[in-house]
């Protein structure tokens, strides 16, 4: 048995070694990818992607892992956009020197999330979900009403001394290091003893207190995490497109868009909601470029999209693909789902296909 | 002696249900006491308020000297007490390894939000949980998902990481339900086992007589939400109240 496993467990050494060099690829890749593409008009696609890319991770650093599914992320968005746009107004700060105010919008973003979560995550499930909702429509009630919001019209940026020709590429390489530490903090959270209780509280949750899992204070750093991030990435974003009013900084569809990537892609894994970013984002902006689907037709279309991954690829590209994968692998054997990767996969259908002590071989049904 | 856990006139209503009315227990320390009583007789109620999912309407639990009525569930754990439930209950999308991993940190008291990003802790951890894996003889699905576990291992499970944090007492909530007679025989054995080598403290819920007899050495009948009788299982068994409890009081006297 321990031979057949350490054999095993020595197969799949090609996997992580696949896997880096995929990694380094795709780095070159977004690293490259405004230097090949200079069109503004394709540069731009790459900066929205990866605004997304941060948002639907951070999303997925705390729906994801607990399974506690936000639907009030533009409450923080919203609220980073406009957090700069107000400071940089009322204090004057123009130029580069505003992105100085990044780490004040996370801050912002910090302070949303601890009272937000304290009311909404003492609730589960459907309830949580209305109440996320509901406190996203009061924060844009707010920013429609408010004096200092600059009511239904908005806030403008300060203008940017930046040539045209290359504005988009500061703000690509902006978004891509918060997309990439975005993804960094969701791998440091997935392999650490936080994210083991955070997905604990998905399966069980009161069970997991009873096995003294601080629930409401797990659930709430999580929360605040992704809070903060998605805060900054909206700053980033209200800069971009130069501003920020009611109905786009806090948007209803931000909201279903970062869901519809994650649940695209696959829910809960670290790849997943990148990948589904990549693929809504540039689709939708796209679309909209095209004369026949502008407008409300896309929209649609969107909303077309989420009912089918919803219906038929519940769990998202990349679950359902490894599966697959597993099943072709394993045809024949008994089925067992992969405990962490497609790699170790062989490894948990071989220990279960082996009998085991009689004393402990299970009895009764499910 | 001193009992270690004990409960005092505990009361509890759902609704107009009386699921608990004035339930008071008294476990000994080192021994293994059993709970038994018909089905709504408010035994899983009871356990529920002790390891504090419920908040009782009026009474008091009591663990050795410290008072633990209306702790959080996370903080009865800490104090030493853990229980299984009737339906296990586990993590089904973790791994069995990462299940037993949970409960460890439990025990790892307070610590600052870096070290939740560490992973280095957990080595030793992880031998622990190896070898209670071991113990309870499911060792070697320590990389399944727990989710993918028969009934009767998923009750090893939940035994194990109840396991990890050490604790003083441990109830068990129908262990030996929906298991087959070995499986039965062999969680028998690991709860002697415990608790002549540990010492730990167990209290049971069970319907299966035979194994209820066999291994505790005291049993408190639950009927309506109240203690009936308590002592060795011999007195138990013959005692006309729990006949009447199982049997029904008319029975004899009137057999329609």
């Amino acid at each position: 048995m321990s031979d057949a496993r350490r054999r095993l467990r020595a197969a799949p050494g090609l996997a992580p070694a696949l896997k880096g060099g995929g990694l380094v690829a795709l780095i070159a890749i977004a690293i490259a990818f405004p230097q090949v593409y200079s069109n503004p008009a394709v540069s731009s696609y790459g900066v929205l992607a990866l605004i997304y890319v941060t948002a639907a991770t951070a999303w997925n650093i705390f729906s994801g892992n607990t399974g506690y599914i936000s639907l009030g992320q533009a409450v923080f968005y919203g609220s980073g956009a406009y957090t700069m746009g107000i400071a940089a107004r009322d204090w004057n700060i123009t130029g580069d020197s505003v992105f100085a105010l990044l780490p004040l919008c996370g801050l912002v973003g910090a302070a949303i999330a601890i009272p937000f979560g304290l009311i909404a995550l003492r609730v589960k499930r459907h309830t949580f979900i209305v109440i996320t909702i509901a406190f996203f429509f009061i924060f844009q009630l707010m920013a429609f009403n408010f004096s200092f919001t600059g009511g239904s019209t908005g806030l403008q940026s300060p203008f940017l001394n930046w040539p045209s020709a290359t504005y988009n590429t500061p703000f690509y390489y902006i978004a891509l290091a918060f997309a990439a530490g975005a993804i960094a903090i969701a791998w440091l959270v997935r392999r650490s003893r936080f994210g083991l209780q955070l997905r604990a509280i998905r399966d069980d949750e009161d069970r997991a207190r009873g096995l003294g899992v601080k629930a409401m204070r797990v659930k709430l750093s999580a929360f605040l995490i992704s809070g903060t991030i998605t805060a900054m990435i909206g700053a980033v974003w209200f800069y971009y497109i130069n501003q920020v009013e009611p109905q786009t900084g806090f948007d209803p569809i931000f909201d279903l868009t970062l869901v519809l990537m994650a649940f695209l892609g696959g829910y809960g894994s670290i790849s997943g909601p990148v990948l589904g970013a990549l693929i809504i984002e540039p689709l939708t902006l796209w679309l909209n470029t095209q004369p026949q689907f502008s407008g409300y037709l896309s929209e649609i279309l969107l909303g077309a999209i989420f009912l089918i991954v919803v219906l038929f690829l519940p769990r998202g590209i990349i679950t359902t693909g490894g599966e697959l994968i597993t099943r072709i692998r394993t045809r024949g054997r008994p089925a067992v789902i992969p405990a962490t990767s497609v790699g170790s996969s062989a490894l948990a259908s071989g220990a279960t296909a082996a009998s085991g002590p009689s004393s402990v071989s299970s009895g009764g049904g499910r | 002696m001193t009992a270690l856990l004990r409960t005092d006139g505990l009361m509890k209503a759902y609704g107009g249900v009386q699921a608990l009315n004035g339930a008071t227990i008294a476990v000994e320390a080192g021994t293994v006491a059993g709970l038994i009583g018909p089905n709504g007789s408010g035994k899983t109620t009871l356990f529920n308020v002790i390891t504090g999912y419920e908040r009782p309407d009026a009474g008091e639990v009591w663990f050795g000297d410290r008072a633990i009525t209306n702790l959080a569930p996370d903080k009865v754990f800490a104090a030493g007490i853990g229980r299984t439930f009737q339906l296990t209950r586990i993590f089904a999308r973790l791994t069995v390894l990462e299940n037993m991993l949970v409960a460890a940190q439990a025990k790892d008291g307070p610590r600052n939000l870096l070290s939740w990003f560490g992973r280095d802790a957990w080595t030793h951890h992880r031998r622990h949980a190896m070898e209670l894996l071991e113990f309870v003889g499911i060792e070697r699905h320590a990389d399944i998902l727990a989710g993918s576990l028969s009934y009767g291992q998923r009750k090893l499970l939940e035994l194990a990481y109840v396991l990890v944090a050490d604790p003083a007492v441990i109830l068990l909530d129908e262990p030996a339900g929906g298991v087959n007679p070995t499986l039965i025989n062999h969680i028998t054995d690991r709860i002697r086992q415990l608790n002549a080598e540990q010492g730990t403290t167990f209290l049971l819920v069970e319907h299966n007589m035979e194994f209820v007899m066999g291994l505790c050495s005291t049993i408190t009948v639950l009927e309506s939400g109240k203690d009936v009788v308590s002592g060795p299982p011999d007195i138990v068994r013959t005692d006309k109240r729990v006949l009447d409890a199982y049997l029904g009081a008319d029975l004899e006297e009137d057999p329609r």
